[in-house]
């Protein structure tokens, strides 16, 4: 991918137009700057390691790397700026920024480099000085085409502490770059798919880039894991710690061990190596795997991450081929394959005793909220059915799952479900000082054998609390009485808590309101998201080591100090879901959807995860839903289909290009039918001491999560703003670490992205206008601790959707074919007032209709002549020009933000100025 | 005037008195010198089929430190009249016709004791809260929930019941729910304050910063109505929950004890009716089948290779748990004593249950404990049945919520009281400052009681030597007993008793004749089991020994050295036997017993009235054979011949023992023999007269029938005098304590002939079982009392130093 540079044919970009005589007043956009700039500056030293300092490299997957090379170089427009007055001295310090010096970045991008489209390279049309002479830059050309765009050299577009300047500068006076021409992630994700959308990917080569995560393909595990499990921010990895540190792409790797797999891809095999259990180095304790050597005839095979030599056991001797291969290569998946499970022996189970199936807890707050709303009749109507479907071992008949109730406002009731009863026995427990479980028998029970019982309960419940007017609840009492509960069964479980409001009822973990808005913006703005301690901090310990996972679904009217309340789920494997104002016609089908899925879900339970790596490089640190006891073991009390850890690497010595980076990651867990289990996935990555390499590998997708992860984990100790300006600083590193190691010398005006990370910067600057970052007061303290949490636990999939929703126009579509609209940039200049669109961010879904929307279409969709006519209760629906407009244009990430965030443009010209006073 | 003997027992059937003293000493000095104190047994509730109540208020002495109640002796200004001011202007309009020919009946001699029904608030529910044990095996569980369900079918319709059940956990069971059965649960191992417990169960709202919860009244329905409920409203309800009762279900490891939660149970049963019927006649009545293993109030552990304290180790101060564990319960009875509840403990295991720590529960609140084997057991069974027995008007040998206020006239005060009572500390005029019993009281709680409660009362002289009392005067005592009738009748039955006066110097003798020895032994032995719960066996035995001498001193009569020459008046004669057999009871004597049991023989032996309490002294024999009708034979080894049957009566043993050669033809099948119809006869006499005993008597007594050889034969051997079985171990083994008194007293003379002929006499008057006891005294009158006075006084000197 130095091509990207050495030929400007690709990394060049266009050459933005602005001339600095014609841009607005300085004073205007760079005081704003100057201040955060400032910030930065001061702050980034007291950034977490793990964040700051890792200056990656960059990459492009290989594949990409071969078209576009060549390509003649558009021509790089230039355009006259005041930057050399910059003085930049370094990433960790820099100085303040003259505010006099304006922005007018110059951007270049990899020109548009696909042989199939010489045509759009076209020379970008040479900005005049003056922007507004230059409109929008017609779109026709560039569409379809990559890299080169130029970027409208925005004076204001500042991430951060926006809103006066931008607001400004968003006036009409502003002359425009054409928004197409900067680089597009539909366009992106298109190519992908298009270039390797439906292909087998298979993983037999070390270091090989897969597909992007939007694209379709088929993996065939031939000795890595696939990318569903592991995806890695780059898959060439630096050879030394220096090289890493000097371009500060972050080297993770995030893993999703228990992702589904789609149906035409074989399910991993289990290996049952029997009473000797799995066969592992003596020394580094890793399992076998495709990457040991075996020697000596096979008597002996060498370890390949810590390279010790160990003898084979007779029972597992085999004799090797002429290519020193065992002649059993095939027939054994720890051989041959990414990805296996080992059956795990005794010796790995908990006080050396086969577990028991888990155990499914339902909790119920049942005070005057969640009857009110209906919310309880709800929940137990669906669990008559649900209960039916909850995940069972393959093969299996019926769950082994045990299923146990309990009902709560400020004291809890527990329910004997016994089959032998003719009716549930209810028992109530009010010391919620000290809780425990009442009763041990019949409590958790097999749903098939108290069916009726069960059933009997579940009609009774609404009934029995109708009346109620007690509002008060308790919370950590209630996951107290689960763990307590699961303890006294002796297994693992799921605690399902259907809760209200924030909990005030004398007990233990007693909380108050602190939503202080006041503090947004301040040094203390971090303590709203910091959970309160104490109680909870303990209950996550027992949760973890007694296996009990949280789920948690709140549906509030009000602050209930999502920060605390979601500390236990998140520390355990669990999740959270929010329904703010829940009303059962509103949100009921929501709910009901996601109860089902985490209800039905795939689930590994007590589960300890390893990540062991080749000598030259260890994991260091790790994010999710999970419990870290010590440096390296990742307790988790549940792993989920959908949870995903990310893992930091950091180098403890030089890695060789030979024999690469290899990684192993190994979790060990329990089944949802009680089978103690080791999920294993190798993943072998290059090596390599050229940066330009490394940029050639990255995967922007990957990045982000890395980013949102760490950042996100960061304002729990760090003001807000310092972060953010880490964020920027660092993406402003990254760039120009490859502008400055891997492109062709051009103009400093210019913008070059690598080729993998074109669409970083937008990712990045949608990552800046997440309600967790963008720190306005505007925003529910809850609704940005959600998401803080939210993001967490999600693997690359989750945030890429999420932080570039999918904008899908239904006006036009085919309804004859079952192809979805080509999803369109999330940019408010894509609406159409005759259109309807689709906006999903994996979260939250919109329906927009534009106010000319044909009538014809509204009767086909809604049975109403006019737009007046159609009530916005159906949810979700919004009316162009509607207050519910405001959340829906929230999602519309290339825009500027509505509590503040740069738009995509404004974001570019910024990172642009701050490349190239790193570089000058 | 008749005999005293006449005097007494028309005094005991009409007052359920029974004085230690007939005639009164009049100085404080001669009365000291007297050894046993001017005492009595009250029976507060004795049955009076010939006493109809009376429907209006008693008429009260005006004078507030009076208050004395309108009585007989009021007409003829002895005793209590002077001091009350002028009676004629006290009378209300209603009594304006008085006369000599037209009384009121309280003024009538006859009506020494009247029963008042009075008006006070609304009428009161009885409440029967269990509390029940669930660590039982599984045929015990079994029948206890039968016996408890059976139970519902005896309690008065509108009664108010709780059920509470307890293993590891508490659980409080809510009655009035359809639907779902619910119950509230604690664990057992945490003390809650009365007011948490309150809380817990919704009876109170919590206190919220700044504002007082406020209990909810009483009666005032919902709340504590969920748990305890009007039988006929949950009746078939509580059935079925009784019946669903399971097994503890938390597993119990291997070489463990289940988990217990007695303590807490207990704590919140209290808990419970102190927040809903404070003041109201309650009985919780515990269920347990082994000793409280966790939480406050554990007895032992859980470790079963840790045992339960025996007196051993208590004497070694060994025993972890026995301070606390007391300490807790009396806590716990001091509060429901207060609030008026009782507590019932039955305890049925084979191993102690930890009566010793629990006892006060019910000694202090008048419950009963009733200890047994096991809950499948007729003894349990019919046992628990008797406690809702009726009595002649269909109404329950239960009452509540007792106070018991003494008064006395001036030259008397009293010292205290010794029952199943706690004192109210009232402090009058009439208190003494010199203690016995519960004293520096005249009023006493008595949370229930029944018509056999008896209480036993100290007085003192106080009139001084130097200010006699003139002759012919009368010394008086008056009983006010408030109480809750079981119909939920407040009554109040009022006794007055006048006895004469008596100077010490010149009418010794006549004072001596009024000795009333059985009272007295009663009422002496109360005094001995009253110390022996805080002082050291050897101590107690010292003391009541050293008072027996100092009695025997002051009336015997004996020439010096000539140890054939003593000799008691026949009103003092039997006196030492009861002393003997006193000594050897397992009352004071603790080897061979647990502490339980030791606990258990002497929370019966303060309340009984006093026939069973001489019968629980010493033991009555009868003796069945071919050679005449059945007789009273003396409590020695000489009585065991082969060619009879004994029944043995010990109160709480009833045991039917084989002589060799009965035995060996009972073994031969002779009874089976159409021709030996005779001694098939022979056999089934003494099971009829223990049937009637078994039949009659509360608690039901363990029923043993042996034969000559047999293990259980152990029971009689122990009891007997061992005149002719010098090297029998279980007579001899726990006398190794104490003067050597025994060695006096130990050898009865052999009875009278003239025993026959009573025993006619009585047959006439008396039931059976009553006659069986008297048999015993009427014997036992006509012993001699051979005791070497040489050697008594040489002891006495021993004693006294």
């Amino acid at each position: 991918m130095t091509a990207v540079l050495t030929k400007p044919s690709r990394g060049v970009l266009k050459p933005s137009v602005s001339s600095p005589s014609v841009m607005p007043p300085p004073p205007l956009i760079s005081s704003p700057y100057g201040s955060n700039l400032q910030q930065n500056g001061s702050h980034s030293n007291s950034f977490t390691p793990s964040v700051a300092p890792s200056i990656p490299p960059y990459g492009q997957p290989p594949p990409a790397a071969f078209h576009s090379m060549a390509q003649s170089p558009p021509p790089v427009q230039q355009l006259t700026n005041q930057m050399s007055a910059m003085d930049i001295a370094g990433y960790g310090q820099r100085p303040l920024q003259s505010p006099s010096n304006s922005a007018a970045p110059q951007f270049l991008n990899s020109p548009p480099p696909l042989m199939g489209h010489p045509g759009h390279q076209m020379p970008s049309p040479v900005s005049s000085p003056l922007m507004t002479s230059m409109g929008p830059i017609p779109g026709g050309p560039m569409a379809g085409s990559y890299g080169a765009q130029m970027a409208g050299p925005q004076t204001a577009g500042i991430p951060g502490s926006f809103s006066p300047s931008g607001s400004q500068m968003a006036g009409p006076a502003q002359k425009k770059l054409d928004p197409d021409s900067i680089p597009s992630t539909t366009q992106v994700i298109e190519d992908d798919q298009i270039k390797r959308g439906g292909q087998i990917y298979v993983t037999n080569v070390r270091g090989q880039v897969p597909p992007l995560v939007t694209t379709q393909f088929t993996v065939q595990d031939q000795g890595n894991a696939s990318p569903r499990f592991m995806r890695c921010t780059t898959y060439s990895f630096p050879c030394t710690a220096d090289l890493a540190k000097q371009c500060k792409v972050p080297l993770a790797a995030i893993i999703k061990p228990f992702a589904t797999l789609p149906e035409n891809e074989t399910p991993l095999y289990v290996v049952n190596h029997g009473e000797t259990g799995p066969i592992r180095c003596n020394r580094c304790k890793a399992y076998m795997c495709p990457y040991m050597q075996f020697m000596d005839g096979g008597r002996r095979f060498q370890c390949a991450f810590c390279s010790c030599v160990n003898d084979v056991t007779p029972e597992y001797f085999q004799h090797l081929d002429h290519m020193g291969r065992r002649v059993d290569l095939y027939e054994r998946p720890e051989l041959s394959l990414g990805s296996y499970e080992f059956v795990a022996t005794l010796d790995y189970c908990k006080n050396n005793k086969p577990p028991n199936p888990p155990a499914y807890i339902f909790m119920i707050d049942v005070s005057y909220n969640n009857i009110k709303s209906g919310l309880v009749k709800l929940i137990c109507e669906e669990l008559k059915t649900l209960l039916e479907r909850l995940p069972k071992e393959e093969g299996a008949e019926s769950s082994l799952i045990k299923v146990g109730f309990v009902t709560y406002n400020k004291i809890l009731h527990f329910y004997n479900v016994k089959s032998a009863l003719a009716q549930p026995q209810m028992m109530l427990v009010s010391d919620t000082a000290e809780m425990f479980v009442p009763l041990l028998d019949g409590f958790l029970v097999n749903y098939h054998e108290s069916n009726a019982v069960i059933n009997n309960l579940l009609d009774q419940i609404p009934d029995m609390f109708a009346d109620t007017n007690e509002s008060e609840t308790v919370f950590a009492p209630v996951i107290q009485a689960g763990v307590e509960a699961l303890k006294a069964a002796d297994c693992s479980g799921k605690l399902f808590i259907f809760h209200s409001s924030i909990p005030t009822a004398e007990a233990p973990g007693k909380l108050k309101n602190r939503d202080d808005r006041k503090l947004v913006g301040t040094e203390k703005e971090k303590t709203l998201f910091q959970p309160q301690r104490g109680v909870y901090e303990q209950l996550i310990k027992d949760c973890v080591s007694q296996g009990c996972s949280v789920d948690l679904f709140l549906f509030p009217s009000q602050y209930v100090d999502v920060a605390t309340m979601g500390d236990v789920p998140s520390h355990t494997g669990g999740s959270v879901y929010k329904y703010n104002n829940f009303q059962v016609e509103v949100n009921g089908q929501q709910f009901l959807s996601d109860l089902r899925r985490d209800v039905e879900k795939f689930i590994g339970f007590d589960v300890v995860m390893r990540v062991r790596t080749g000598t030259g490089f260890r994991a260091t640190d790790f994010f999710g839903a999970m419990f870290l006891k010590n440096t390296t073991d990742v307790e988790m009390a549940a792993v989920d289909c959908d949870k995903a850890v990310t893992v930091e690497f950091k180098h403890d010595d030089t890695l060789s290009e030979e024999s690469g980076a290899l990684m192993q990651c190994a979790l060990l867990y329990t089944t949802i039918g009680g089978q103690r289990r080791l999920r294993v996935h190798n993943l072998s990555l290059n090596c390599s001491s050229q940066l330009s390499e490394l940029y050639k590998s990255c995967e922007t997708d990957a990045l982000i999560n890395f980013f949102a992860k760490t950042a996100y984990r960061a304002i729990l100790n760090q003001p807000l703003k310092a972060v953010r300006e880490i964020l920027v600083n660092q993406t402003a590193h990254i760039l120009a670490c490859y502008r400055k190691n891997c492109a062709s010398p051009s103009a400093a005006s210019q913008l070059i992205l690598p080729d993998a990370m074109k669409v970083f910067p937008v990712y990045m600057n949608s990552l800046l206008k997440t309600p967790v970052l963008v720190g306005s007061t505007d925003l529910s303290t809850d609704d940005r601790v959600f998401h803080r949490l939210l993001v967490n636990s999600m693997g690359v999939e989750e945030t890429q959707v999420l932080l570039y929703p999918r904008l899908i126009p239904l006006h036009n579509m085919d309804v004859s074919s079952e192809e979805i609209p080509a999803p369109l940039r999330c940019s408010e200049e894509r609406l159409s007032d005759s259109g309807v669109f689709l906006l999903e961010n994996g979260l939250t879904m919109f329906l927009w209709l534009g106010h000319a929307c044909p009538a014809e279409l509204l009767q086909n969709l809604f049975n109403v002549s006019s737009l007046t006519h159609l009530s916005s209760e159906g949810l979700q629906t919004v009316k162009q020009k509607d207050r519910a407009e405001l959340l829906f244009r929230q999602l519309l990430i290339e825009d500027k933000g509505l509590h503040g965030g740069a738009s995509y443009m404004d974001f570019l010209c910024y990172v642009h100025r701050e490349i190239r006073q790193l570089l000058s | 005037m008749a005999t005293y003997q006449e005097f007494i027992q028309q005094n005991e059937d009409r007052d359920g008195i029974r004085c230690s003293w007939n005639l009164w000493p009049s100085s404080r000095l001669e009365a000291t010198r007297l050894v046993v104190p001017v005492s009595c047994l009250y029976t507060p509730l004795k049955e009076r089929p010939d006493l109809p109540p009376v429907q209006y208020e008693p008429v009260l002495c005006s004078r507030a430190t009076c208050k004395a109640v309108l009585n007989p002796l009021w007409t003829d200004y002895g005793v209590l009249g002077p001091q009350s001011g002028f009676l004629i202007n006290l009378f209300p309009p209603s009594y304006a016709g008085i006369s000599e020919v037209n009384q009121p009946a309280e003024l009538m001699p006859q009506f020494s004791s009247i029963e008042y029904i009075v008006q006070r608030g609304p009428p009161s529910p009885l409440i029967f809260l269990y509390v029940v044990d669930t660590c039982l095996e599984e045929e015990d569980l079994q029948a206890l929930k039968e016996s408890l369900q059976m139970s519902l079918s005896l309690l008065p319709p509108n009664a108010l019941v709780g059920l509470i059940t307890f293993g590891r956990m508490i659980q409080v069971h809510e009655l009035n729910c359809e639907g779902i059965a619910k119950s509230y649960v604690f664990r057992g191992t945490k003390e809650l304050a009365p007011k948490q417990v309150q809380e817990m169960l919704g009876l109170v709202k919590p206190a919220t910063s700044g504002q007082q919860g406020k209990p909810m009244a009483p009666y005032d329905g919902t709340a504590s109505c969920r748990f305890l409920q009007p039988v006929q409203a949950v009746d078939m309800n509580l059935t079925d929950l009784l019946g669903e009762l399971q097994r503890d279900p938390w597993p119990v490891p291997q070489g463990k004890r289940p988990l217990r939660s007695t303590g807490i149970a207990l704590s919140i049963a209290v808990g419970l009716l102190e927040g809903t019927f404070p003041n109201t006649g309650a009985r919780v009545m515990l269920f347990t089948g082994g000793p409280p293993t966790q939480g406050p109030g554990m007895v032992v552990g859980d470790e079963l290779k840790t045992p339960i304290r025996s007196w051993h180790d208590i004497q070694k101060d060994n025993a972890r748990h026995l301070k606390k564990a007391t300490k807790y319960y009396e806590a716990l009875a001091n509060r429901a004593a207060v609030n008026g509840h009782s507590v019932d403990i039955y305890a049925c295991a084979l191993d102690q249950t930890g009566l010793l720590e629990m006892k006060c529960l019910a000694n202090l609140t008048g419950g009963h404990i009733v200890m047994g084997d096991s809950f499948n057991t007729s003894l349990f069974k019919q046992t628990f049945q008797r406690v809702f027995s009726k009595d002649y008007n269909g109404e329950f040998r239960m009452a509540f919520g007792a106070s018991l206020e003494v008064k006395t006239s001036r030259e008397l005060k009293v010292c205290g009281a010794i029952g199943p009572c706690v004192s109210l500390h009232s402090k009058g005029p009439c208190v003494s400052d010199n203690e016995m019993g519960v004293g520096g009281t005249c009023q006493w709680k008595i949370c229930s009681l029944t018509p056999a409660t008896t209480l036993a009362l100290y007085f003192e002289v106080v009139n001084q030597h130097n200010a006699p009392i003139p002759q012919g005067g009368r010394g008086a005592i008056q009983f006010v007993t408030q109480y809750q009738h079981s119909n939920t009748q407040r009554r109040i039955r009022v006794t007055t008793i006048a006895r004469n006066w008596a100077d010490a110097q010149s009418q010794i003798q006549h004072i001596e004749s009024s000795f009333d020895q059985e009272a007295s032994a009663v009422l002496m032995a109360r005094l001995g089991v009253f110390r022996a719960e805080s002082e050291e066996g050897p101590d107690v035995l010292r003391w009541l020994d050293r008072q027996l001498i100092r009695l025997c001193q002051k009336f015997g009569q004996f020439n010096k050295d000539d140890p054939n020459s003593f000799r008691l008046s026949e009103s003092l004669s039997l006196y030492p036997q009861f002393m003997f057999h006193l000594r050897r009871s397992p009352f004071l004597q603790v080897f061979n017993n647990s502490p339980d049991e030791s606990s258990y023989y002497r929370h019966h032996f303060v309340r009984q009235d006093l026939t069973q309490s001489l019968i629980m002294v010493q033991p009555i024999l009868y003796s069945y054979s071919f050679y005449g009708p059945p007789e009273p034979v003396l409590l020695d080894s000489s009585s065991i011949l082969p060619d009879r049957i004994l029944l043995m009566d010990t109160f709480f043993q009833l045991v039917i023992y084989h002589g060799e050669t009965i035995a060996q033809w009972r073994k031969a099948g002779y009874q089976e023999m159409p021709e030996y119809e005779n001694f098939k006869q022979l056999l089934q006499a003494p099971l009829d007269d223990a049937q009637e005993i078994l039949q009659s008597r509360f608690p039901m007594p363990r029923y043993i029938d042996t034969e000559h050889g047999g293990s259980q034969a152990r029971f009689l051997l122990s009891k007997v005098n061992p005149s002719q079985t010098h090297n029998n171990l279980y007579a001899w083994g726990q006398l190794g304590l104490g003067s050597s008194l025994h060695y006096i007293i130990r050898v009865p003379c052999q009875p009278s002939i003239k025993t026959e002929k009573k025993r006619r006499n009585l047959e006439r008057q008396s039931s059976q079982m009553t006659l069986v006891c008297r048999f015993s005294w009427t014997i036992s009158r006509n012993w001699l009392f051979p005791v070497q006075p040489k050697l008594l006084l040489l002891i006495s000197e021993d004693c006294t130093t």
